[in-house]
């Protein structure tokens, strides 16, 4: 899984190994994602906010990026980009379950707010948008000390309505700073449909404001994704300043656990959408072009579902942090 | 579990619960006021995530129930500016620990315009929002702020305990001409309680005795009037009679009542889900201490939210809250037994 480390050609020319990956990722954080659907339903689990639907924007994005080496800001639905920068599904599962052992916060963080030293992945904050005002700051800092390091900012087209969007991306531009926002467009923000979240049509196009790139893509396309994060990061590591990049897909499922979608659109339209699926769009093409027949993709669903089992077997069985562990680190250690 | 109120007659009662007594203040003061809105973040089909809004859209459509784009400093000035005109706007702010996003226009600008136009602009607003851990939501959904508003003058804040409370506590907060920060519960939505069919109201200020006592005074706030009340119980089984004392608003507060049950039992332990250090509870204690001194047997105990971010994993976050238990083994010691 190194062969994506380093920057790799655009689309038209990746090897096939490397297809496979893509899709390899994009399914096992499908079926992980599913498994953790399942645990909140059998009452093992308190919560569960999930990425499904949107693995072709954020596959694409993280093989566009040097694992371990660029800054990145996942939101709670980057499952299968940070699974795809470092993260193990066991990782997953135990902040699923508030372990001792989560790599995140050790149980004290909520689950899905990603973070992972090694991979330079940061915590979110659960009041939206946040980060994409914190993004540029990194950015600014690798500028600062000479470092061709990217930092890369995801959120949700709701989130765009928050001052933080507007401080963030007017700073970024500012200084030609090294960051690239990834809009991953859902078209829902809980229960408001985008046009009550925006009089625009596409988030990207709120780039011409700030007189940066913006690029409005396919997000159920993880190669289209992949390309226009590709030429972006690429943007970014010359010093040719930040962009914004709209993924547009959807959420097929309830914004969260404690969600219920029925409320607010009709099933037709979910089921229209579930028909444009990333994960079958890319099957599709894989099947064209005979990298996957029906034996291989069994294997590879074998495989992964031995990964998932064995997550959520040992995530269920790892120990609950210690009651004193409630009490630190709230203070970095004295100088 | 419910609290029998005094003032009513208990002919006329429905019980209700927590949810639907907001519901039904709300309902009540839009039919009687055109002037009254509510706005926020899925409060529309939605009816907020805790459903606390359900049916409100339908009777008084999205002119009145107004989904917004997602920004709570946007939308909290958009309040602001409209209650000068003589709206009467509900913000609903889906979470507390999202309130740091609006402050500027709570804290510098609703606080203070009254003030600073010489009492010639009003901002009739309420904020309407949560409190409380235990939810399995972690730092940055489980926080009780209300310490934050009682500390600004020119801001009011309720935190009802009961719906009874809730819903007169509403219809007060609605007609009253200074904004106020309302903030409920999150836990305590399906709790049921009697509520009078007729109207009725709360005023602000006015301390609650939720069960009277003569050995020792809980005061309580929100969701840990329970919490006090499970304690009574269990104090009583070991012959201490404990009086709970609810403020029902932090500001403005009571001190009349705080003092009085002071005074009478000698002995307080004041109770409160925000985060003990410089907390409600700080404020509450200095007031007993200063007004029932000489009547105190010993100094008075406080317990706030444990003072840490409060943690995801259920072993933690549990730790984090208050305790009948603790409230027992602390009222054990005062009184010596
Ligand atoms: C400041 C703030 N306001 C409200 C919320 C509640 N909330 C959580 S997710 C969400 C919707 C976000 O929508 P979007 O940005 O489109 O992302 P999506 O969930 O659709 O991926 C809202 C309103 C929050 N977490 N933080
Ligand atoms: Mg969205």
């Amino acid at each position: 899984m190194t062969a994506y480390q380093q920057p790799l050609p655009p689309a038209a020319e990746l090897e096939d190994s490397v297809l496979l990956q893509m899709y390899y990722q994009m399914l096992r954080a499908r079926r992980l994602d599913e498994r953790m659907w399942v645990l909140h339903r059998q009452g093992k689990v308190a919560f569960h906010i999930s990425g499904i639907g949107q693995e072709g924007t954020q596959i694409g994005a993280a093989f566009a990026l040097r694992k371990g080496y660029d800054w990145v800001y996942p939101y709670y639905r980057d499952i299968s980009l940070v699974l795809t920068l470092g993260m193990t599904p066991r990782m997953l599962m135990l902040g699923l379950f508030g372990k001792k052992e989560a790599v995140s916060s050790g149980g004290r963080q909520m689950p899905e707010h990603f973070s992972y030293r090694p991979s330079k992945l940061v915590t979110i904050s659960s009041p939206v948008g946040t980060q994409i005002a914190q993004a540029p700051g990194t950015a600014f800092a690798s500028k600062i000390k000479g470092s061709d390091e990217v930092t890369v900012v995801c959120f949700g087209e709701g989130t765009t309505s928050q001052g933080d969007f507007h401080e963030g991306l007017n700073w970024a531009s500012i200084h030609k700073l090294p960051v690239i926002f990834l809009c991953q467009n859902n078209q829902y923000a809980i229960s408001e449909p985008m046009s009550v979240e925006m009089a625009v049509k596409s988030v990207a196009d709120r780039a011409k404001g700030y007189n940066m790139v913006g690029v409005k893509v396919d997000g159920n396309d993880v190669l289209a994704v992949y390309d226009v994060m590709r030429e972006a990061v690429a943007r970014a590591r010359k010093g040719e300043g930040p962009t914004l990049v709209e993924g547009f897909t959807y959420r097929p499922v309830p914004h969260s656990s404690d969600d219920d979608d029925r409320t607010y659109r009709s099933r037709e339209e979910v089921e229209s959408w579930k028909k444009k699926d990333p994960i079958l769009r890319f099957e599709k093409l894989l099947y064209e072009r005979k990298l996957l027949d029906d034996a291989k993709k069994t294997e590879i669903e074998a495989g992964i579902m031995d990964e998932v089992n064995d997550a959520t077997d040992y995530a269920m069985r790892a120990p609950y942090p210690a009651a004193e562990e409630c009490l630190y680190p709230v203070y970095g250690p004295l100088p | 579990m419910f609290m029998q109120n005094n003032q009513v007659n208990d002919e006329n009662m429905r019980e209700i619960s927590f949810a639907e007594a907001i519901r039904e203040a709300l309902a009540e003061e839009m039919r009687r006021d055109p002037t009254v809105y509510i706005m926020g973040e899925d409060v529309a089909e939605a009816g907020t995530p805790f459903k606390v809004l359900l049916g409100l859209v339908d009777e008084f459509g999205t002119e009145r129930v107004v989904d917004t784009p997602i920004s709570e400093a946007g939308f909290s000035a958009i309040g602001v500016g409209s209650a000068m005109t003589g709206m009467r706007p509900v913000i609903d702010i889906m979470f507390g620990d999202f309130l740091p996003l609006a402050m500027e226009q709570i804290v510098n600008r609703a606080a203070k315009i009254h003030y600073m136009s010489g009492g010639k602009l009003r901002v009739p607003i309420v904020f309407r929002t949560t409190l409380g851990a235990g939810r399995r939501s972690a730092a940055q959904h489980s926080q009780s702020l209300h310490a934050w508003f009682s500390h600004i003058p020119g801001l009011k804040v309720a935190i009802p305990s009961t719906p009874y409370d809730a819903k007169g506590l509403w219809k007060t907060a609605i007609r009253d001409d200074s904004p106020v920060i309302f903030f409920e519960d999150k836990m305590m939505y399906s709790l049921k309680g009697l509520v009078p069919d007729e109207e009725y109201t709360i005023p602000f200020g006015l301390a609650d005795i939720k069960r009277s006592g003569k050995d020792i005074t809980l005061v309580a706030t929100s969701s840990m009037v329970q919490v006090a009340l499970d304690a009574a119980k269990k104090l009583e089984e070991i012959g201490l009679s404990a009086e709970v004392v609810d403020p029902r608003t932090t500001w403005p507060l009571d001190k009349k009542t705080l003092i009085a049950s002071a005074k009478k039992t000698g002995r307080v332990i004041v109770i409160d889900e925000g985060y003990e250090q410089y907390g409600v509870t700080a404020e509450l204690a200095a007031v007993i201490a200063e007004g029932a001194f000489y009547y105190l047997d010993a100094p008075v105990r406080r317990f706030g939210a444990m003072d840490v971010p409060v943690p995801f994993s259920p072993v933690l976050e549990d730790q984090t809250i208050p305790s009948a238990e603790q409230i027992v083994e602390a009222a054990k010691d005062l009184c010596a037994v």
